[in-house]
């Protein structure tokens, strides 16, 4: 029988604020053990939470760059669970009146583009986290996470192989790091997935019964544990199985889900409104406020590039890829007036290959806009050659210096000046009778030859253009 | 020096006839002769002390608040930076928290001094104050009876003249109840105008911490220090306080006093109801109208009530883990195990039979049924309130079907023991003001009449009641052996 598989996605965004959504403790990740966690956090008794007009910010910003309905009026609730790391014995979501509503996001993949709708995006508070090793048997308990602003975005079921779903996440990974709302580093989880599986006869129309693979925390482990499931699914049905609804755990030494709950286990989590907070309601004023802080969307970017700057599909996806890397390219080619071309080879060639091998983002980025610009500037105007301008890059890396600064200690200026050029190529045509005489008995080849002479004996600061030029009427 | 009011207290502290230092011993020496009321958990005679000489030297000074060097008491539900607060529960017998109530902030920045953590109900689930951990509380005017809940300590305390005055908490009558039943004054503000902020929650949506004083005029003076927007309590509400004490002269006439059916009919004692009816007629004699109105919901407010909460509690007290804070288990074997021992022998009967209820009537397929349905009556009986009070300046009912009961009386009936706040329990529902005031006594035993007025009304409930308090003094009367 063939299958068709079935996947949604449920991403939780740790949101970048300060301060955690309910109390005024601070966010940062690596803090040692509990250094972070407030009364409120603690949930110790009589404390209340406050909510941050932050975090709303930054969810309502999620929403418009989805196209959502932001809702007028949303409501947070208590999700009532016992377990170690909630301090509070519940968690304070949203339930009936999510902040944000149904909107979509497209994605592509094999070049096909493919709208994948979102149902809703809420806010609420992440958990602490409980430490099993180290304590001889017991577990440790470290509260610097609770209560730290996520944002759950919860798709349609949407996606139809493992393919898809990584673009899903790909593209909504991005978007978060474009709108500023998330770091995005899935190692730290503040960008984490769980995923709901199923398969069905293809053309059915009912869904199969589903399996949530939970805490998935990156984009390999998403299409494997999603492929394993779905093997797992197919298997199970085919030899006369049924698949149970039920919570899994995908563990990515073994490879595989196990699973961790079934649905009669499931916790009756007894949602209602919290009464600590009031309702959130946002305004026409506020929603227009947001809107003048949305920034540039990645598809309306990349589109912008194709035809303004008439670069290529791979140098546009690879400079669109962070808002940062965009602004930068934008910076670099409005400074050097060099061409989208030159700045974009630079960009993705040179500097990302340095900032890949040192482990840097662009924002930590040595050499800044302004210095590469000044160093294009020079090759642009033939100060230098492309080769010389390597050298230079090596040195505004390593120091602080401005391109024209190295240049002029360094006394690495091109040289135009033909008089020069052609006394040294009748200099080297001299010396050299027997490479000028298999030249010009056709053996083209030998061009390269003078052209490297030349070049060694210049210091590789001649102006390639004019040495071809003299050495063409030379020989 | 025990029998004066606040504002006496204030004048000889100002006019230096005593010092805080005098004062604050004489409670805490009565404290020490009374403790068969079983008034206080905590009495923080060191730091009352303290607190009256940095008081003495503040009057010196001429920086002097009204409360500075006035000894008062709080109820064991808000919380004070390095003194124990137990919330009358074995759970936080152990527990100091790190920080103090907003409220409690507010005492200490106007000076007052504090002796002490008064009883209660455990996690203020009680309408007798028996619940308690610490044991039940006495009431003044018969020890065999009881004071009243949750608040019941304050109450005790402060008719007893164990303190000037006290803090109490209303979640569904816990201020009023105990008032009436001690001959006191106490008042419930509308909810939102004292901050919720390190007053252990009970049910959050209905609970609003208040005075209980021995006269109208020092419910003002306290409540002038505890009320206002708090930013970290987002129920608080932002409007002005205005000055309590600057209408408390104004003449009743014209006043229009609705009376409602359903406060008047079965299930009040027949003696009670004949003191209320003299005391309306006081208000007559004073200038007042009154009007028969009707409240046609006021009886799902109990329901309702016993649904909503529950509800809230069960999720309220889930911090109590045996985790962080407060009581644990001996040796527990796994997590389960921890959990279910050390709430399981931390929490008293009446707080288990709450959680249960409240965990029940949120469960999936119960939800709309009870938690959803009790929330539509909570806006019935709000609908109420407001139509009743757009054509009357004040509600006027009783405040509890009888005088204080037998202590045990009530404790294996439960559901009697919840009658005991009918009165009381739908204006925590509708989140509007309300009073007790001293109204006389049935064989010996005080009786309170109730005011209840509109959204933020305060200074018209405690004029309303100063006015009745300037022709009566029932408000006066001292329990005999605590003169």
């Amino acid at each position: 029988m063939e299958w068709e598989t079935v996947i949604g996605l449920e991403i939780h965004t740790q949101l970048s604020t300060r301060s955690k959504i309910f109390s005024g403790a601070a966010t940062a990740y690596g803090a040692e053990p509990n250094t972070q966690a407030c009364a409120v956090d603690l949930g110790l008794p009589g404390v209340l939470p406050v909510l941050n007009q932050e975090a709303v910010r930054m969810a309502v910003i999620f929403g418009m760059a989805i196209e959502a309905n932001i809702a007028p009026y949303s409501v947070f609730a208590r999700k009532n669970y016992f377990y170690p790391d909630l301090p509070k014995g519940y968690q304070i979501s949203q339930m009936d009146h999510p902040i944000v509503g149904v909107g979509h996001l497209d994605i592509e993949v094999d070049g096909v583009i493919k709208r994948i709708g979102v149902t809703r995006a809420h806010l609420e508070e992440d958990a602490g986290k409980s430490l099993h090793e180290d304590f001889h048997g017991l577990t440790g308990i470290d509260l610097n996470r609770a209560g730290t602003p996520l944002l759950e975005i919860v798709s349609e079921p949407d996606m139809r192989n493992a393919k898809e779903a990584v673009a899903y996440m790909r593209k909504l990974h991005e978007l978060v790091r474009y709108l500023g709302i998330c770091d995005g580093n899935m190692q730290e989880g503040s960008f984490r997935c769980d995923a709901n599986v199923s398969v069905r006869p293809k053309g059915q129309v009912e869904f199969g019964t589903r399996a949530e693979i939970k805490n998935i925390n990156s984009f390999k482990f998403v299409e494997k544990a999603i492929n394993h499931e779905v093997e797992r699914q197919i298997a199970l049905l085919e030899s006369g199985g049924k698949v149970v609804q039920e919570t899994r755990l995908y563990d990515s030494v073994k490879d595989e889900t196990r699973s961790m709950r079934s649905k009669e286990e499931a916790n009756d989590y007894r949602y209602f409104p919290d009464p600590d907070l009031l309702p959130v309601i946002i305004d026409e004023a506020f929603k227009a406020q947001i809107k003048t802080e949305l920034p540039e969307l990645p598809d309306a970017k990349k589109q912008r590039f194709k035809v303004d700057y008439q670069l290529d599909e791979e140098s546009v996806a690879i400079l669109t890829a962070s808002r940062a890397l965009a602004d930068y390219f934008e910076a670099v080619n409005k400074k050097s007036g060099c061409e989208a071309k030159l700045c974009a080879n630079w960009i993705t060639g040179d500097l990302s290959a340095a900032l890949n091998k040192a482990g840097l983002d662009i924002s930590a980025s040595p050499i800044n806009d302004e210095r590469l610009s000044g160093l294009l500037t020079r090759i642009g105007d033939g100060t230098i050659s492309g080769k010389i301008a390597k050298q230079v890059f090596e040195l505004l890396w390593q120091s602080a210096a401005s391109a024209d600064d190295i240049i002029a200690e360094q006394g690495l200026t091109q040289i135009s000046d033909t008089g020069a050029i052609v006394a040294i190529i009748d200099k080297i045509i001299a010396d050299n009778p027997n490479q000028v005489e298999q030249y010009r008995s056709g053996k083209d080849k030998m061009f390269a030859f003078f052209v490297g002479q030349v070049m060694k004996a210049m210091q590789g600061k001649a102006n390639p253009a004019e040495v071809n030029k003299i050495l063409k009427e030379r020989l | 020096m025990h029998n004066k009011t606040l504002a006496e207290l204030s004048l000889g502290l100002q006019a230096k006839t005593f010092s805080s230092v005098e004062l604050t011993q004489c409670f805490l020496d009565r404290i020490n002769q009374h403790q068969q009321l079983n008034a206080y958990i905590t009495v923080t005679t060191e730091l009352a002390m303290a607190q009256a000489k940095a008081a003495d030297q503040r009057i010196a000074n001429g920086t002097a608040d009204l409360l500075t060097g006035i000894p008062i008491a709080q109820k064991d539900i808000f919380c004070t930076q390095g003194v124990v607060t137990t919330c009358g529960s074995k759970m936080l017998a152990n527990f100091s928290a790190p920080y103090n109530a907003t409220v409690v902030d507010k005492f200490n920045l106007a000076g007052a001094v504090m002796l002490g953590k008064l009883n209660m109900d455990e996690f203020a689930m009680g309408s007798s104050n028996e619940t308690s951990y610490f044991g039940a509380v006495r009431n003044p005017w018969n020890i065999n009876s009881v004071p009243g809940g949750s608040s019941g300590g304050s109450a005790a305390a402060v008719s007893a003249r164990l303190a000037a005055s006290a803090t109490g908490t209303d979640t569904g009558g816990s201020i009023r109840q105990p008032a009436a039943l001690c001959g006191i004054t106490g008042l419930k503000p509308t909810y939102g105008r004292v901050s919720r902020y390190g007053m252990i929650a009970y049910a959050s949506s209905l609970d609003q911490g208040g005075p209980m004083t021995r006269s109208a005029e020092d419910a003002a003076i306290m409540l002038q220090a505890m009320a206002g927007f708090d930013e970290k309590d987002s129920t608080s509400v932002d409007v002005p306080v205005p000055d309590y004490r600057a209408n408390l002269n104004k003449s009743l006439v014209g006043l229009k006093i609705g009376l409602p059916k359903e406060f008047f009919g079965e299930g009040l004692d027949e003696n009670v109801a004949a003191t209320l009816v003299t005391a309306i007629d006081e208000y007559r004699r004073l200038g007042a109208e009154i009007i028969d109105i009707s409240m046609p919901n006021l009886k799902l407010a109990i329901p309702a009530y016993y649904v909503i909460a529950p509800a809230e509690c069960s999720a309220n007290l889930s911090r109590f883990d045996g985790v962080r804070y407060g009581y644990r288990c001996d040796n527990p074997t796994d997590l389960t195990d921890l959990y279910t021992r050390s709430r399981g022998e931390a929490f008293g009967k009446e707080v288990k039979r709450r959680i249960l209820m409240g965990t029940y009537a949120l469960s999936t397929g119960y939800y709309d049924a009870y938690y959803l349905k009790a929330q539509k009556i909570r806006r019935l009986i709000s609908e109420d309130f407001k139509a009743a009070l757009a054509s009357v300046d004040v509600i006027m009912g009783p405040v509890t079907p009888s005088t204080a009961f037998g202590i045990g009386e009530k404790m294996d009936d439960p559901i009697a023991m919840y009658l005991s706040d009918i009165y009381t329990i739908a204006i925590n529902l509708a989140g509007v003001p309300a009073m007790s005031i001293p109204a006389g006594f049935v064989a010996g035993m005080p009786v309170g009449l109730q005011l209840i007025g509109d959204y933020f009304s305060e200074d018209r409930l405690l004029n309303i009641a100063h006015q009745y308090q300037q022709v009566t003094d029932w408000h006066n009367f001292i329990p005999t052996g605590f003169e």
